[in-house]
């Protein structure tokens, strides 16, 4: 006979303003198996919880039924209490009558009848429940970081640190990513190379880190300690073990206008190239879309005049599969692109550019040398406009509905520059809102305006219009003055709202993780889980996440080692005791599991059986490796014969529940 | 404030005025924003606060071109021509409040003026 | 032969009068039958967005439903009666409350919730006959002519309910001025208004609309302006100050398929 306790909590008002706990407990009491029902202020308390460790004791209850908030939230603690009180924690059931009751209803009557049939559904349940014990499975001791910008080099140099082996795959032949292309940081305008690099450099010398660059992950199986990764390095033509990063090459190579994706398409590069000369690894690689050699067979020069026979014509992408304990994803932002915008006139005229350009127009390695000129005609511009929000804050098909963050200040950051080095230039910057919350943020703006003399007008730009003289006429609002301005700008620079990486889906994907409505990934916990997925031994790294400045994305990043440090540093991990099993006597070997499950978990072996007239046959059977099932029970559904069943989840729980429901 | 007018101004013009984030952008983008007393972004946030009879009253009703520049360009979908179109109707659908009446035409007329000006304005301008 | 439903508008019939007879000579020569309803009436020359204005769609509902029951796609030449009907079917087809209303005025055989496909002429020239096909029939190229298209409001916008190009960055026209031999010359006002029918009341404001456009084509180096509009045409000509040309489009189309000399016969 099952001794079952209950326990409604009232969760301060959050159940208890809706619900009647009171009658909740009262009428849960009266269910059969019930010895014991109470109610109390908070359940997850420590006082609430010795009152549960306290009646298992005391009662010798052989099941539990915690009426309270989500499982997602509590029922760790639950199960724990119950482990110390000596149940077995897989005997405890929530019933969840806050998130789906209380919350949700506005009268008592009802929520309250609601709540004591989603009660009766988790008794009925704990009735069929069997204790389970978890089993355990080894963590490999090796962490993988997608991408190599800021956040994913932050990230490794800390696993690092910590004594751990870490991989970097990086897609483009260098890593750095976006922080490489920006000339100063705000709000302390010291410059991003001279932060950045070193931080490249020890990635390349710390013998625990291991760079992929010019790679691409394209699979992933396994699970949490034990992943198992599949990465594409792309061939670049180039052997990485004899190029020593000379660059002659590089200076004669003969196809001289490729467009430079470093300098965002503001100058040309060669067929090959070494996108900076800091690089890392600072390694060549030919672009096959405009390597003669490789499109007609005729040329030779770099092989030519390689010192070192580096350049392998004949090199093929290459697959190598690796294990990994933990994976951080750092895959990073871009700017949208801005061909819905064209009242901005970004394709008509040269001399509107975005502010990742204009990044490369005013760096000493980028086009110029580090002299402003309009890209037009290299002339020094007098008049910029700088227009904030182009993409970002939207409610229409073309932009973004969230605030970019970042544009704000590195708006003011640019103004500012230009100001100093230029003072016989005139810069507009068109905003809405300016905002700059986070450490010396508004003073940093604040000193623009009054400083600076930069001109910020509370408005917004509705035309560009290039004309022949070469000069933009700008036709925009100033809210505050209410009229409409003309002003003949020589630049105008768009602060384009930034996006997540566009492989951020397809491996987001691969790794059973969760995104939102704009690709970016989505945190476990908005609040208290910020670098973690919702999927085991992923974590987040970076702008993938949400739009985020520099300090922001390095505290994220070393927060994100952190916790994959915690998940390298133990020998074994508890595994999910929730998984499936086949009943072989049931299973007709048709492989229905095998094609709906999405961890790769099902095998199929031949077995010897018994028959009933006493002969033995060779079946075809499933089984269930149960470290590699997620206990998502999509095999037990597909399963025609009714063979696969889940621990904790079994088929006659549900129905169980259902059956309660239904009464 | 007129509750009423604004509710049949907002109802008319099946924009919700709420989602304006007072960028201006309409404003900045208005082709006959000078020619106006009364500017785009304004029509909306005045709608919003129910300041209907002012815009009513304003010339500037009838100087709004329906160019759609400023539907098109709105980054939140507000549609402020939308707003400006309502507000026109309440006006010129009260008695007598026609903006043009044909006795004028003819002095407008030229050898070369297409009908279809002369329906437009009446489109917009009469009840 | 491909047979579409025409409807020219009271403009074509009057002041646009070529602007409709080059439309009719070129489609004939690519190989299509526009053929005009027994009667229709005035499109009103502006769509009037208020949700409860229904009494001036019904002009444009009946012309829709008669090219729903000869069960042929319908063709628009003239910007605006392009956009009162396109915008007028966008709305009928979505708004259940639009469409029980005037469907319970008009007491139709069948009820009208926007089943018939609208084109605008240029649209049936880029997606029925094919800017490459009609390129291999042009026979007078306007070879080194840099032509400005104008689109002015009405053929891009509102978008959701034209649907006819990208209304910033539109191409059609440019393809079309291609089509024929031309050079289409990219100019930041050509989707900008040129004023409209503000020219019955307001000439100062005319003038300043239709000349910051001309201005606009001028700076880019055009040598003539093209519109699909006739009201455009008259801003853009009367009003603007400018001496740049400006031409319907479907002229030009007739005069690159040889056929201007046959038309003024």
């Amino acid at each position: 006979m099952q001794r079952i306790g209950v326990f409604v909590c009232h969760c301060g008002t959050n159940i208890a303003a809706t619900v009647d706990v009171k009658a909740v407990a009262e009428a849960l009491g009266h269910e059969p198996g019930v010895v014991i029902s109470r109610e109390y202020q908070y359940m997850c308390s420590e006082s609430g919880q010795n009152l549960v460790k306290d009646a298992i004791k005391e009662h010798n209850l052989s099941g539990v039924v915690i009426c309270s908030c989500s499982p997602r939230m509590h029922e760790n603690t639950f199960r724990k209490a119950a482990a110390a009180a000596g149940l077995n924690p897989y005997l405890v059931e929530i019933a969840n009558i806050r998130e789906q009751c209380s919350w949700i209803h506005k009268d008592i009557a009802t929520a309250t009848e609601k709540a004591v049939i989603l009660g009766r559904a988790a008794i009925a349940k704990v009735h069929l429940n069997a204790p389970l014990t978890a089993g355990e499975s080894p963590v490999v001791k090796r962490a993988l970081v997608i991408g190599g910008g800021i956040a994913g080099i932050q990230t490794a140099l800390d696993i690092a640190e910590a004594g751990f082996e870490v991989d970097i795959v990086e897609k483009e032949p260098t890593i750095g990513g976006k922080m490489a292309q920006i000339d100063k940081t705000f709000p302390t305008l010291d410059c991003a190379a001279c932060i950045l690099t070193p931080k490249m450099v020890e990635c390349s010398q710390n013998e625990k880190i291991h760079i992929h660059s010019f790679s691409e992950v394209t699979d992933v199986k396994g699970f949490v300690g034990n992943f198992s990764v599949t990465i594409k390095k792309k061939a670049r033509y180039v052997d990485e073990t004899k190029c020593t990063g000379c660059g002659l090459c590089t200076e004669k190579c003969p196809m001289k206008n490729v467009p430079n994706e470093f300098n965002m398409g503001l100058d040309n590069r060669r067929a090959v190239y070494i996108p900076f000369a800091q690089a890392v690894p600072k390694v060549a690689t030919i672009d096959p879309n405009y390597c003669m050699m490789l499109k007609t067979g005729k040329c030779g020069v770099c092989s030519k005049v390689c010192s070192v026979g580096a350049i392998d014509y004949k090199q093929q992408d290459k697959f190598i599969e690796e294990k990994y304990g933990a994976i951080v994803v750092a895959t990073g932002f871009n700017p949208i692109k801005l061909d819905k915008y064209e009242e901005f006139a970004y394709s008509q005229s040269p001399d509107v550019v975005t502010s990742l350009e204009l990044e490369r127009l005013m760096n000493a390695a980028g086009p110029n040398g580090g002299t402003l000129l309009r890209p037009s005609d290299k002339t020094h511009p007098h008049t910029i406009v700088f227009v904030q929000c182009v993409g970002s804050r939207c409610d229409d098909s073309k932009g973004k509905p969230y605030c970019s963050k970042i544009c704000c200040m590195y708006t003011a950051k640019h103004a500012m520059l230009i100001r100093e080095k230029y003072p016989d230039t005139e810069v507009y910057v068109f905003y809405i809102d300016v905002r700059t919350p986070g450490k010396n943020f508004d003073e940093f703006y604040r000193r623009a305006v009054e400083q600076y003399n930069v001109h910020y007008v509370k408005g917004m730009v509705g035309k560009v219009t290039p004309k022949s003289d070469g000069k933009l006429d700008v036709q925009a609002s100033d809210l505050l003055a209410n009229e409409q301005l003309h002003i003949d700008a020589d630049m105008v620079v768009l602060a384009a709202a930034i996006e997540p990486d566009k492989t951020a889906r397809p491996l987001a994907t691969m790794l059973t993780t969760q995104m939102d409505t704009n690709d970016f990934f989505t945190e476990a916990h908005p609040k208290l889980r910020p670098v973690e997925s919702a999927t085991a031994g992923i974590f987040l790294s970076g702008a993938c996440q949400g739009p985020k400045d520099i300090p922001e994305t390095v505290a994220q990043a070393s927060a994100a080692a952190a916790k994959a440090i915690g998940l390298l540093c133990k020998n074994s991990i508890t595994c999910n005791p929730c998984v499936a099993h086949s009943n072989e006597l049931m299973c007709n070997g048709c492989s229905s599991c095998e094609k709906v499950c999405p961890y790769g978990a099902i095998t199929y072996q031949d077995k010897e059986f018994r028959m009933p007239d006493r002969t033995t046959a060779i079946r075809r059977v499933a089984s269930v490796n149960p470290a590699v099932c997620q206990g998502c029970g999509a095999c037990t559904v597909a399963c025609p014969s009714g063979a696969m069943d889940l621990n904790g989840f079994s088929n006659s729980q549900i129905m169980a529940e259902v059956d309660a429901i239904c009464k | 404030m007129n509750k009423n007018l604004q509710e049949q101004v907002i109802r008319t013009s099946g924009v919700n005025v709420l989602k304006c984030m007072r960028c201006g952008k309409c404003s900045g983008t208005c082709p006959s924003y000078d020619e106006m007393e009364y500017h785009p972004h304004q029509f909306v946030y005045m709608v919003e606060k129910g300041d209907i009879e002012k815009l009513m009253n304003s010339k500037s009703l009838y100087k709004c071109l329906t160019c759609f520049a400023c539907v098109e360009r709105c980054p939140r979908n507000v549609e402020p021509a939308k707003v400006v179109e309502a507000v026109r109707l309440a006006a010129v659908r009260q008695q007598g409040n026609n903006h043009l009446i044909p006795d004028q035409i003819p002095d407008m007329l030229d050898d070369d003026l297409p009908q279809q000006a002369i329906v437009t304005a009446f489109r917009k301008y009469t009840k | 032969m491909n047979t579409f439903t025409y409807y020219p508008g009271c403009t074509l019939r009057t002041k646009a009068k070529d602007l409709d007879a080059y439309a009719r000579s070129s489609a004939e020569a690519l190989g299509i039958i526009l053929e005009e309803p027994s009667d229709w009436q005035c499109c009103g020359g502006a769509y009037t967005t208020a949700t409860n204005e229904n009494a001036t769609k019904l002009s444009a509902v009946r012309t829709l439903n008669a090219a729903k029951e000869l069960g042929r796609p319908l063709v628009t030449v003239c910007s605006a009666c392009h956009n009162v009907i396109k915008q007028t079917n966008y709305d009928i087809s979505r708004d259940e409350q639009m469409a029980f209303k005037i469907n319970n005025y008009l007491k139709l055989d069948e009820p009208y919730n926007g089943e018939t496909t609208v084109y605008h002429y240029l649209e049936m020239l880029r997606d029925v006959v094919g800017f490459n096909n009609l390129a291999q029939k042009v026979v007078n190229p306007f070879k080194g002519k840099k032509i400005a298209a104008y689109y002015g409001c009405l053929l891009l916008r509102p978008s959701k309910a034209l649907a006819m190009d990208d209304p910033e960055n539109p191409t059609i026209m440019e393809d079309f001025i291609k089509a024929i031999g031309g050079t289409p010359v990219i100019y930041a006002q050509r989707n900008e208004c040129c004023g409209g029918y503000i020219t019955m009341e307001d000439k100062a404001q005319a003038a300043k609309r239709s000349g910051a456009v001309m201005n606009s084509a001028e700076d880019q180096g055009a040598d003539m302006v093209i519109t699909a509009c006739p009201l455009c045409l008259y801003n853009l000509k009367k009003n603007s100050g400018s001496s740049l040309p400006v031409y319907y489009f479907t002229e030009l189309l007739a005069e690159a398929l040889g056929l201007k000399e046959a038309n003024n016969e």
